[in-house]
């Protein structure tokens, strides 16, 4: 347990039923460690519950068929998983399974290219001193701010142009810069890259490419990984563009086919349960990799933290 | 760069370096400046070009999808299509110079101003929330002998990696009435069941989505910032008596007021741009209009009504009020205190 005051020594002793002192005197004396702050930590499990509810929900209801969805106790679990996989499967030849491939490809490949565009762009604003550097840096940040509302109708009209509507391209390109990548990648290349390597290497007559390479994406790599998963959630979770810039369902990601899927279920309820399902289905990779990578992966990281 | 939460609390954590610390757009990180060492001049020319060559890239991109989007965009605003004869045949559209016209439609559109109505209401209610949850946690897991620690952090995080479509679906059918536990608890004791997905519950359902899925980032932004704050500056204060209530209020949380001006700023750029919660919604109830927020105009005039011009308009005054709105309220709440400037 994080012990802010406690003394790297005085490890907390886990009292189970012993709780020293219930009444605490003045509060100059520091609390034994070991104790449950009780009101914090319900109010923290109280947020975990709110959070968990929905992912809950869509676990039981997509294990109900058509008729329990509508008629049992929102959280009694059904009979109609099986059913649900098998029709959600079949629905217009598989096209389910197509939408995750094609939003595992979205996401994948295009915060591959994001997170290069981001080292490599962070680690020469990190680490070289030139003229226009902090300019060059605040209009990408600038980007940051600008909403994608305003980005989105021109890019599918200047696409649409080049003649590149409906294509996974014009899904792909618009977002592989990513200002909030950039900036990580600065943040990340500053702290982690001692400028006496960089001189070594230079030294040793290594080239800027190679040393950038060799020797600093190694140094970057947690903080790569971050931006990594930054703009995995980002692409992912998208919306809008790949719902402006498609036409063809074979080509949608799982977001904007899920959503066709739902706004025909408005007439026919029937597909209420495909939707239930796909959603499930939706949620449960991304929550997985979430459970897998925390154990070697910091959150903190998201937010530019930087720990040596 | 190791996770050195569990092992090595308090002074270990102290910022040992200024970079990082200060996630707000204005906070440089530190860079060392390269000295070039006495070379020959083909070398120095090499470390010379090298940052605009690795900068190479990320300005391709942003002058195709950027730069020139937006340019475009105002381009765009600033033209009409002018219909000749029948508007048969090629040549009979045209674009021509509209002058502020689209601009004046757009300011003097009654819809639009809904919208805009709308939007502030929603966002009076999700930035104070959201932000309000995310502050209350950060703090809170920061505090002494809390238990299931990284167990509650993560599942608040959880949301985070739920597109904004599926967590309007999964909200939107938990405010069906047929399907909600909440209808059903109201239910079995006899309450009327309420509409949640029209009128004014409209807005708290919205709202809900929107906290649900941003409270655990902003709150891992704020907690992140608190945990850099050194153990020394809590001790003094300890040893004065102050009451964990006292440290939170007096000292960490102006101590985190960069990191809450940062959230606040990305907070009010999302809740101003909301579209595929309230698109989401649309079809499970009546009470969502296709114009419901501006975005949705316009798109829905870009790309239902055909009018791309009238759209880009009314996309520019929506990025101006973005803008004018965030940095005006962060003025306001810079002048409003002496400790919350960005490092």
């Amino acid at each position: 347990m994080t012990d802010l005051t406690a003394p790297p020594t005085r490890k907390a002793a886990p009292a189970a039923g012993t709780t020293p002192g219930t009444s605490q005197g003045p509060p100059s004396v520091r609390p034994r460690p070991g104790r449950i702050a009780p009101l914090p930590t319900a109010a923290l499990l109280l947020g975990a519950l709110y959070c968990l509810l929905p992912v809950a929900w869509v676990l039981v209801a997509s294990t109900k068929s058509g008729t329990e969805l509508f008629s049992t106790f929102t959280f009694l679990p059904g009979s109609g998983l099986g059913d649900n996989l098998a029709d959600l499967g079949a629905y217009r030849e598989g096209v389910y399974w197509r939408w995750m491939a094609n939003s595992a490809f979205y996401a994948g490949f295009g915060a591959v290219l994001s997170t290069a565009v981001s080292a490599v762009s962070g680690y020469a604003l990190a680490v070289y001193r030139f003229r226009g550097r902090e300019a060059v840096f605040n209009v990408l940040l600038t980007g940051v701010l600008m909403p994608p509302v305003i980005l989105a109708i021109p890019q599918y009209l200047l696409v649409a142009k080049a003649g590149m509507a409906d294509t996974y391209l014009s899904v792909l390109l618009p977002l592989v810069l990513s200002p909030y990548g950039v900036y990580l990648g600065r943040i990340y290349a500053a702290a982690a890259i001692p400028m006496e390597l960089v001189e070594a290497g230079r030294m040793d007559g290594a080239g800027e490419w190679r040393i950038f390479l060799r020797i600093a994406v190694p140094m970057m790599s947690p903080g790569l990984v971050t931006i990594f998963l930054f703009q995995f959630v980002a692409i992912w979770n998208n919306f809008l563009l790949p719902y402006i810039m498609l036409g063809d369902d074979e080509k949608f990601p799982m977001t904007v086919g899920l959503y066709t899927l739902l706004a025909q279920g408005a007439a026919t309820p029937a597909l209420y349960t495909l939707v239930i399902t796909g959603a499930m289905l939706a949620v449960v990779p991304l929550i997985a990799l979430f459970l897998v990578i925390q154990r070697f992966w910091s959150l903190d990281l998201l937010s530019g933290a930087v720990k040596s | 760069m190791t996770d050195t939460r569990r092992t090595s609390p308090g002074v270990a954590d102290a910022p040992r370096h200024g970079a990082g610390d200060a996630p707000g757009p204005g906070g440089a990180p530190r860079t060392t400046t390269a000295r070039v060492h006495a070379s020959p001049g083909a070398a120095r020319r090499r470390v010379r070009n090298a940052p605009y060559l690795f900068l190479l890239p990320a300005g391709l991109l942003f002058a195709v999808f950027f730069a020139l989007p937006i340019g475009y965009a105002v381009w765009l605003s600033l033209h009409r299509i002018e219909v000749k004869g029948l508007g048969l045949g090629r040549g009979a559209r045209q674009e021509v110079w509209a002058g502020l016209a689209n601009y004046t439609a757009a300011l003097t559109d009654s819809e639009l101003a809904r919208g805009a109505l709308r939007i502030l209401g929603y966002g009076a209610i999700v930035v104070p929330v959201m932000l309000g949850l995310a502050l209350l946690f950060a703090l809170l897991l920061d505090t002494e002998r809390v238990r299931a620690r990284s167990f509650s952090r993560l599942a608040i995080f959880l949301p985070y990696a739920v597109p904004g479509v599926v967590a309007a679906m999964l909200w939107g059918f938990l405010y069906l009435p047929d399907v909600s536990p909440f209808h059903y608890a109201l239910d079995a004791v006899g309450l009327p069941r309420p509409d949640l997905l029209d009128g004014g519950p409209l807005f708290l359902a919205l709202a809900n989505i929107a906290v649900w899925g941003g409270t655990g980032f902003n709150m891992i932004v704020i907690y992140t910032s608190l945990r850099s704050i050194p153990a020394e500056v809590y001790e003094a204060a300890k040893l004065d008596g102050a009451t964990p209530l006292q440290i939170a209020l007096r000292i960490k949380i102006p101590m985190v007021a960069p990191s809450l001006v940062l959230t606040f700023f990305f907070s009010i750029i999302a809740t101003l741009q909301v579209f595929s919660e309230p698109t989401t919604l649309r079809p499970l109830t009546n009470g969502i209009p296709t114009t419901w927020s501006p975005l949705m105009k316009v798109y829905n005039d870009a790309f239902v009504g055909g009018n791309v011009h009238a759209a880009s308009a009314t996309a520019v005054v929506l990025a101006v009020a973005t803008f004018v709105l965030s940095f005006g309220l962060l003025r306001a709440s810079n002048s409003g205190r002496k400790q919350g400037r960005t490092r």
